[in-house]
């Protein structure tokens, strides 16, 4: 009798029956975790003591780096930056216009607006390398087929984060604006565009980081860039040279993160 | 007359204004013809017309029989992405932990900004390096994309634990506190629910990416559908690529419905 009223007067911490979902979420994630590990044959401790080897590696192997292979690094990383440059910048016209058919304040039409919206959903799943691949199937080898595949890519993305701002912009100035008269273009242009401008260009410099970054991985297949340059490096096991372009690369990449970052914090 | 009463909707400039609006249009003309004359345009196109490749990468693994067991074995090789992606994943989830604890300015304190700077440096890696990295050190195959996926993802989730951690309401642990609690039952109780189903949705957010990561990673022969696919693309196999286009779109769009659909449960 005494303990059923200790147990009532216990007072819980958490709702009933959330120690069993914890248990089951638990036991889910290790299962796969453990199906995962058998697949790859990467346990934990196979990891952690790899870090060793690592190490010697990037003593040993990566140093000293063959400097006289920069002047054709940095050659192949200029045209890594021209195709993140162009395809930010085609991607910045393409999703301008874009931007208010995708966003409810401007586009009443629901048909027309959840279509966008799910074309660009479909484009941001699907990993960029499949789009490069695809281009490179269909236009051709070269940078060319790369800046198609990254603008059409970057510009899902650009319509996505800003296409959000446009959504929760002020209203009462398209309002005023309708109020006196204006058709949809003047709403735009007086309304619209003067909010969200500053954000656009800092996801446009957002965009551009990530081109950068994505930009390295189409070499691989035949879309230009530093790309190439470690692929054929990897596949003569030249180290030192892999270690230059690793190095030159992370350099380049984390200058421009830096700029576009101070110039974002300047814009929004 | 009529011209001074036309109303400004832009603001008046002020000569430093100017001159910045200046600065920036220049270095900008400058950047992109620099671009456009350094940039080769050249294209090598293809034998076969874009509709012919189109054909033989959509239309002829779908309605060919012959395929479908091309579809089985591919799809085998896909879940060994998703394999590295999840053994990286959860992999990074634990390295992640203490570089958030430090990132964090409530519990890192003075040496948050060095945990900020470490994350921000991985962050600014693409993963393909650590690819080429892990593959030179430990050889070709799935380990190789385990190692990169799980450094390369500390990054993203430790800058989002911190901020999890930054965001903690300090209440119920002062609560705990006041009420006899020790620090141990102050964590569980007072920090832990608040901060486990946020890890969790973090983690299973960067899966998401992961999951298209180490699909990237198989092109510098670090395991999983990447490896095929970059060799059926190199002999012009468009069927065997398509077969593994098609592959990869499916798997990826309900990997991210599925865990939109525990995140959207979790948070």
């Amino acid at each position: 009798m005494e303990k059923s009223t200790a147990k009532k007067n216990k007072i819980r911490l958490f709702k009933p029956g959330t120690s069993f979902k914890i248990f089951g979420v638990v036991l889910a994630v290790l299962s796969l975790y453990w199906a995962a590990i058998n697949q790859t044959q990467a346990s934990l401790n196979r990891i952690l003591s790899s870090f060793p080897i690592l190490y010697r590696m990037l003593v040993e192997d990566f140093f000293p780096p063959d400097f006289s292979y920069l002047p054709r690094v940095v050659s192949q990383l200029v045209e890594t930056f021209n195709i993140a440059l162009l395809s930010t910048t085609l991607a910045a016209f393409l999703a301008f216009p874009m931007l208010f058919f995708s966003s409810s304040t401007v586009n009443r039409n629901p048909l027309s607006y959840s279509g966008i919206r799910l074309v660009m959903t479909v484009v941001r799943s699907i990993p960029n390398i499949i789009m490069v691949v695809l281009m490179v199937a269909l236009v051709g080898l070269g940078p060319v087929s790369g800046i198609i595949a990254l603008t059409v890519y970057s510009a899902a993305i650009l319509i996505k984060l800003t296409s959000e701002s446009v959504e929760t912009i002020d209203k009462r100035p398209i309002q005023a604006i309708k109020a006196m008269g204006g058709n949809t273009l003047q709403t735009i242009a007086y309304g619209v565009v003067p909010q969200i401008f500053p954000v656009y260009l800092s996801h446009i410099l957002y965009v551009l980081e990530v081109n950068l970054k994505a930009s390295v991985v189409l070499g691989f297949v035949g879309a230009g860039g530093i790309g190439q340059l470690i692929r054929r490096q990897m596949s003569l096991f030249r180290y030192d040279r892999l270690g230059l372009i690793i190095f030159v690369l992370f350099l380049a990449i984390s200058t421009i993160d830096y700029i576009s970052q101070t110039l974002r914090s300047k814009l929004v | 007359m009529s011209k001074d009463k036309k109303i400004r909707l832009g603001k008046l400039k002020t000569k430093k204004q100017k001159a910045i609006t200046g600065l920036v249009l220049t270095s900008l003309i400058l950047l992109y013809s620099f671009s456009l004359w350094s940039q080769d345009f050249a294209v090598a196109s293809s034998q076969s017309s874009p509709g012919t490749i189109l054909r033989r990468l959509f239309i002829v693994p779908l309605t060919d029989p012959s395929y479908r067991s091309v579809f089985a074995e591919r799809s085998l090789l896909m879940l060994e992405t998703v394999a590295i992606a999840y053994a990286g994943g959860v992999a990074a989830s634990l390295l992640a932990l203490p570089l958030a604890v430090l990132a964090a300015r409530n519990s890192g304190g003075r040496l948050s900004y060095l945990g900020k700077v470490i994350l921000n440096a991985i962050r600014s890696i693409p993963e393909l390096l650590f690819g080429v990295f892990f593959v030179a050190a430990v050889g070709p195959g799935a380990f190789a994309g385990v190692l990169a996926i799980s450094v390369n993802s500390i990054g993203m989730i430790g800058k989002l634990y911190a901020e999890s951690i930054e965001s903690i309401d300090k209440a119920p642990i002062q609560a705990i506190k006041a009420s006899g609690g020790n620090w141990i039952q102050a964590f569980w109780y007072g920090v832990l629910p608040q901060i486990l189903p946020q890890f969790l949705s973090i983690s299973l957010f960067r899966f998401e990416i992961d999951v298209r990561a180490s699909t990237i990673l198989g092109l510098v022969g670090a395991g999983g559908i990447g490896v095929p696919l970059i060799l059926s693309q190199q002999q012009r196999n468009w069927e065997d690529v398509g077969v593994i286009l098609i592959i990869v779109i499916v798997f990826v769009m309900v990997i991210d419905k599925l865990s939109g659909f525990i995140r959207s449960k979790l948070v």
